[in-house]
C-alpha cells in the first residue's frame, strides 16, 4: 500500500554537510502541455542572469498534452553544460511518473514534490521536500483552466528559496519570456513569491545546494539553435523560404515568421524584402525553393529527416541542374515517425550522399548556437557561389534547446552571387554555355530568367546535358559533366569551415566529434585527463572532409569517433576519406535519443582503452 | 510573297521566328506539337517578350514540348509531377516574369495533382497547360488518371475507374481560369491561351491532346477522330487585346463581354449552350452533366479575375526578391546588436 509519508527522521545528517555551490542538475519532471515550459525556461534564464553558466534541455514526449515530460537544468561553475544521466535535485509534480522520479535522486541530493503525490518516500540518503502545490494554486487562480499553469510556478518559487535564486533574477527571467509584459509577470511573480515564503515558513533545509552569483556570463547571450539559424538566414539576405511543419525544424521557420517582418519590411516601400511559404508538404518545399533559387533568389528550407526523404529528388534535380538552395535539416531519432522528439545525428549519410546517381553535397556542421547564424548566412554565399544545394545539419538538441553563447558576430563580408553573368557581359561575350568550365573550378556562369539579351536565356533539365545546357545523352558529355562536377565539389571541400583542432601534447588518443555532441565531449575529456589519459579534440564543422582531419588521425595512435547514432555514420566517411589509417579510428557512437552525457564517453573510452574503474 | 508574312515584326519589333524552339523529336502528328505552335502563335501576336517567360514542365512527352518554343526564354524541365512547385517558386522570386507550364494528364492528374491543386489555391500567375492523351507515352501505353471508363488500350487493357477531370479539380481548388480545348481545333487554343496570358491568376488549361501512337484509335475519347466529330463548343470568342478598341458589332444580350486582369477583353458568343462562364456553379454543372453523358465540351468553363495572385498576396513591390540589390537584404549591424541585447 502506497502512503504518504512527512520523512525528517535522517535529515538532521544530511544538514551538516558542507554546501555544494553551483554545481548541480534539476529534473523536473511534469505533463506535457501543462505550461511547465514557462517555469523551466524562467528557472533557467533566472540562473543564467546570476552569472552562473547553465543548460537547459526539455526531454519530450511526442504529444500534445498529457504525457511525462522532463525538463534538466545543469548549472555548473566550471561550465561544464552537458546534459548528465541523473540529477540531485528532482522536481515531482506528474504522479504518474513519482515512483520512478523518486527513484532518480542521486545519494545527497533531494526530492520536491507536490504534496497529492501519494508515494512510499523510505531513502534515508536523501532530503525531501513536499510543496502544497495545490493549496497554493488554487488559492491564487480561481479558474481552473489556468490553475495548472500557475500550479508551475510553485516550484519555481520554493526552488528559489531552496537554492537562494533572488526573486529579482526570477522577475527578470520571466520579463524575458513574457516580452516584457507587465501583467503575466505580475501574476506569475505573485506566485512565486506565494510560494517563497511558503518555503521560508515552512520547509528545514537539509541539503547542500546553494546558488551564488558569478560573472560567468557577463555578456553572453541564450537562445536556441533555429532561432540563431533563422536569424544567420535573414542576415544572409534570405528571399524565399518554403517549409512544412516537422519537428524539431518547426521553430526555425517560426523564428523567420517572427523577425523577418521586423527586420526585412523596406523601409521606403512599406513591402516585404522575402516571401515565407508553408508548403503543402517538403517535396513541395525543396521544389518551390529550387524554383526560387533558379530564378535568382536566395532560397531555403528547413525540415528533418523525414522531410529529407521527400526532398531526395529534388536534391539531386537541383545538383545536376546546379540551382543554389540551403536546406537546413534539424535531425531527429528515426524513421519516418520514430521518436520525432528524440535527438540524433542520424541523416549524416544519407544528406551527403542525397539523390539518385552520383551526388554529394556540401554540408555545415554547427556545433553550436554561434555556428548556426554563422553558418546560416554563409549557406547562401557559398550556394550561389557553386551553385549546388548546401545542407547544414543541426539536430533537436541544439536547435531547441537555450544554449549560451557569446553574441554573435555581423557577417565580416559582403554578400556573394557567385557567377552571375547580366546583359552587358552577355553584349561583350556575345552569349555564354551554362555548363562550361571557364575558370577551371568546375564552376559555369549562370544568367537569370529576365536578363534582357537574346542569347541570356538557357534551359535547366536534371536529364542529360552538354556544356551548353542541351539535352544531351552522348557518353562524353556525361563523363565531361560528371568530371566537372567533381572539380566543382574539389573547390567545395576548400570553401568549407576547418575543423577546430585541440592539440594536446603526447596524446597519443584523438577525439574526433561534431555538433551537439561537443559540450559533452568537452568535459569528458576533462574527466579522462583526471583519470591520466590525455586526449587531443577535432570537432568536425563541414563537409566534405579535408587535410586538416588527415593530419589530425595520422598524428594520433588511436581516434575516437564521438557521434550520436547507431551506425557510426560519421566514423564511415572518415574511413572513406582515410582508408590508409581506417584502422585507427574506433566508433564511440551512442544513440538513445538523449543528448550524449560525459560520463557515457569518458567510460566508453576508457572501457576501450583498458583503464575502466 | 509568302516569307514577307513570315518577317512581320509584331508590336515590340520581333518576327516569329524569333519564338521558335528546337525540332520536336515527338512522334508525327503528336498533339503536342500542335499546341506548341500555338504557344509560339500566341506570344507572337500578342507580343510578349521571349525573355520575359519562363517555361516549365515535369516529365513525360508533354514535358518535352518546353524545348520545341520559345529559345529566348528560360525553360526547366523539372521533375515528374511536381513542376507546379518550382514555378511557385520561381514566380515568387520573379513575379514579373511570364509563366507557362506544360504538363501531361499523368503528371498533373496522378503523381502532380496534390502540387497541382495548391498551386491553384495560392494563385500563382501563369498558364498550367495540361497537355491530356489519357495515357502515359513515354513509358508505353500505361493508362492515366484521365482516362474515360471503359476505354481500351493495347496492352493496359479495359479501364473500370472513373476518371480525374482536371478542368473540375481546378475549380474545386477555385481557379479563376478554367477552359477545356482540343489540340485539334488551334483556333480555340490560340485564343484561348491568349485570354489565359491575360488572366490574373492560374490559368488552367486542359487540352486534349491525342497520342498518335498509344490512344487515338477511333474509339479512344482522346483521338483525333472522337475530338472531331464529338467536340461540342460551349462558347465562341474572341480575343481583344488591351490597346486594342472593341470594333466586333453585336447583337444585344449575344455577347458577353468579360474584362480580363491586364485590361484586354473577350468577347463570349454564346452557343447552343447557355453556359455563363461567370458562374462557378454552372460550371461545375456543366462539367458533371458532360462526365454523365460522356460530351466532350471544349470553351471557356470559368473566368474571375478577384481573387488576387500569389504575388498580390504576399505584396511583392516594384523589384522582383531575386533582383532585390543586397543592400536591401542585410539588416544594419544595430539591429542584430539590438536583438542580441534582448537575449542577454
Amino acid at each position: 500500500m502506497i502512503t504518504s509519508l512527512q520523512p525528517s527522521v535522517h535529515e538532521d545528517a544530511l544538514a551538516s554537510r558542507p554546501p555544494v555551490i553551483n554545481d548541480f542538475s534539476i529534473r523536473v519532471a511534469t505533463k506535457n502541455g501543462s505550461g511547465s515550459q514557462t517555469a523551466n525556461t524562467t528557472l533557467l534564464r533566472a540562473l543564467f542572469k546570476m552569472g552562473i553558466p547553465v543548460s537547459g534541455k526539455n526531454l519530450f514526449p511526442s504529444n500534445i498534452q498529457g504525457m511525462p515530460t522532463w525538463y534538466t537544468i545543469r548549472a555548473n561553475k566550471d561550465g561544464f553544460i552537458a546534459r548528465r544521466p541523473s540529477a540531485e535535485i528532482v522536481v515531482a509534480i506528474n504522479p504518474a511518473t513519482a515512483i520512478e522520479d523518486y527513484q532518480s535522486v542521486e545519494t545527497g541530493g533531494f526530492f520536491m514534490y507536490a504534496d497529492d503525490i501519494k508515494l512510499q518516500m523510505n531513502r534515508s540518503d536523501i532530503s525531501h521536500y513536499p510543496i502544497p502545490v495545490k493549496k497554493l494554486a488554487t488559492e491564487n487562480e480561481k479558474d481552473p483552466k489556468l490553475r495548472t499553469y500557475v500550479a508551475n510556478m510553485v516550484y519555481v518559487g520554493a526552488l528559489a528559496w531552496l537554492l537562494g535564486i533572488d526573486l529579482a533574477d526570477i522577475e527578470s527571467a520571466l520579463l524575458f519570456h513574457f516580452k516584457g509584459k507587465r501583467k503575466p509577470v505580475d501574476s506569475n511573480m505573485k506566485v512565486v513569491r506565494q510560494a517563497h515564503q511558503w518555503a521560508a515558513e515552512n520547509l528545514i533545509k537539509t541539503d547542500p545546494f546553494r546558488v551564488e552569483k558569478m560573472n560567468a556570463t557577463d555578456g553572453l547571450i541564450m537562445i536556441d539553435g533555429n532561432t540563431a539559424g533563422a536569424l544567420g538566414a535573414i542576415y544572409g539576405g534570405v528571399t524565399f523560404a518554403a517549409w512544412y511543419p516537422i519537428t524539431p525544424a518547426t521553430s526555425l521557420a517560426d523564428a523567420l515568421n517572427h523577425f523577418l517582418p521586423r527586420l526585412r519590411t523596406d523601409p521606403e516601400t512599406g513591402l516585404p524584402t522575402y516571401a515565407i511559404l508553408q508548403a503543402e508538404d517538403e517535396l513541395a518545399a525543396l521544389g518551390m525553393v529550387v524554383g526560387a533559387g533558379w530564378a535568382g533568389a536566395r532560397a531555403m528550407t528547413s525540415t528533418s529527416g523525414p522531410g529529407i526523404s521527400l526532398m531526395t529528388e529534388f536534391t539531386g534535380l537541383a545538383y545536376f541542374a546546379e540551382v543554389p538552395a540551403v536546406i537546413w535539416d534539424v535531425q531527429r531519432m528515426g524513421p519516418s515517425t520514430g521518436m520525432p522528439t528524440r535527438v540524433s545525428q542520424g541523416d549524416v549519410l544519407k544528406v551527403y550522399f542525397l539523390g539518385h546517381g552520383d551526388a554529394k553535397h556540401p554540408c555545415y556542421l554547427p556545433g553550436n548556437v554561434k555556428e548556426c547564424f554563422e553558418f546560416g548566412w554563409r549557406a547562401f554565399d557559398l550556394a550561389e557561389y557553386l551553385q549546388t544545394p548546401v545542407f547544414v545539419l543541426s539536430d533537436l538538441d541544439l536547435g531547441m534547446n537555450q544554449w549560451m553563447s557569446e553574441p554573435f558576430e555581423y557577417p565580416d563580408q559582403p554578400m556573394q552571387r557567385g557567377k552571375v553573368l547580366t546583359a552587358d557581359d552577355l553584349k561583350r561575350l556575345g552569349g555564354f554555355a551554362r555548363y562550361r568550365d571557364v575558370d577551371g573550378d568546375g564552376i559555369g556562369y549562370r544568367t537569370l530568367p529576365g536578363t534582357d539579351h537574346p542569347l541570356a536565356a538557357y534551359f535547366a533539365r536534371g536529364t542529360g546535358h552538354n556544356e551548353r545546357a542541351q539535352l544531351s545523352e552522348r557518353p562524353e558529355d556525361w563523363e565531361n559533366n560528371m568530371a566537372r562536377l567533381g572539380r566543382k565539389f574539389e573547390m567545395a571541400r576548400k570553401l568549407m569551415p576547418k575543423p577546430i583542432v585541440q592539440r594536446v601534447d603526447d596524446a597519443e588518443i584523438g577525439i574526433i566529434s561534431y555538433g551537439s555532441a561537443d559540450p559533452a565531449v568537452e568535459e569528458a575529456r576533462a574527466l579522462l585527463a583526471q583519470a591520466g589519459i590525455k586526449t587531443s579534440y577535432l570537432r568536425l564543422r563541414a563537409l566534405p572532409l579535408e587535410q586538416t582531419t588527415t593530419d589530425f588521425i595520422a598524428a594520433h595512435r588511436r581516434c575516437y569517433v564521438v557521434e550520436l547514432n547507431t551506425d557510426a555514420q560519421m566514423l564511415q566517411l572518415l574511413r572513406l576519406h582515410a582508408p590508409e589509417f581506417a584502422t585507427r579510428l574506433v566508433a564511440a557512437n551512442h544513440s538513445d535519443g538523449l543528448p550524449l552525457t560525459a560520463d557515457w564517453i569518458s567510460a566508453a573510452i576508457r572501457t576501450s582503452e583498458g583503464t575502466a574503474i | 510573297m509568302g516569307t514577307a508574312s513570315l518577317q512581320k515584326a509584331n508590336v515590340i519589333g520581333l518576327q516569329k521566328i524569333d519564338y521558335k524552339g528546337n525540332d520536336s523529336t515527338l512522334c508525327a502528328g503528336c498533339g503536342h506539337d500542335s499546341i506548341a505552335s500555338q504557344i509560339i502563335t500566341a506570344c507572337y501576336e500578342m507580343g510578349v517578350k521571349p525573355e520575359h517567360v519562363i517555361k516549365l514542365s515535369g516529365i513525360g512527352c508533354s514535358s518535352k514540348s518546353p524545348a520545341y518554343f520559345m529559345n529566348r526564354a528560360w525553360g526547366f524541365n523539372t521533375l515528374h509531377g511536381r513542376m507546379a512547385a518550382v514555378a511557385t517558386g520561381a514566380l515568387t522570386a520573379n513575379h514579373k516574369l511570364t509563366g507557362i507550364g506544360v504538363s501531361g494528364d499523368g503528371d498533373t492528374g496522378s503523381i502532380g495533382l496534390g502540387n497541382f491543386k495548391h498551386m491553384v489555391r495560392r494563385n500563382v500567375r501563369m498558364v498550367y497547360i495540361i497537355e491530356n492523351n489519357g495515357v502515359y507515352g513515354l513509358t508505353k501505353g500505361q493508362f492515366s488518371a484521365t482516362a474515360d471508363v471503359g476505354q481500351e488500350l493495347k496492352h493496359a487493357g479495359k479501364n473500370e475507374l472513373p476518371p480525374i477531370d482536371l478542368c473540375m479539380e481546378a475549380l474545386i481548388a477555385e481557379c479563376g481560369f478554367v477552359a477545356r480545348s482540343f489540340a485539334g481545333d488551334p483556333k480555340q487554343v490560340v485564343t484561348l491561351l491568349k485570354a489565359a496570358l491575360s488572366h490574373r491568376g492560374t490559368a488552367v488549361l486542359d487540352i486534349i491532346s491525342p497520342c498518335v501512337t498509344f490512344n487515338n484509335h477511333d474509339d479512344s475519347t482522346k483521338s483525333y477522330v472522337w475530338g472531331k466529330t464529338n467536340d461540342d463548343r460551349i462558347n465562341d470568342f474572341t480575343y481583344v487585346p488591351h490597346q486594342e478598341e472593341i470594333m466586333v458589332e453585336y447583337e444585344e444580350g449575344e455577347v458577353k463581354e468579360v474584362t480580363l486582369h491586364d485590361g484586354s477583353h473577350i468577347l463570349l458568343k454564346k452557343l447552343d449552350s447557355k453556359h455563363d462562364p461567370t458562374d462557378r456553379a454552372a460550371a461545375i454543372e456543366l462539367l458533371e452533366e458532360a462526365r454523365e453523358k460522356q460530351l466532350f465540351i471544349t470553351g471557356l468553363l470559368y473566368v474571375d479575375n478577384r481573387r488576387p495572385s500569389l504575388a498580390e498576396h504576399l505584396r511583392l513591390g516594384d523589384t522582383p526578391l531575386a533582383l532585390m540589390p543586397f543592400e536591401r537584404l542585410r539588416p544594419s549591424r544595430e539591429s542584430l546588436d539590438k536583438i542580441l541585447d534582448s537575449m542577454k
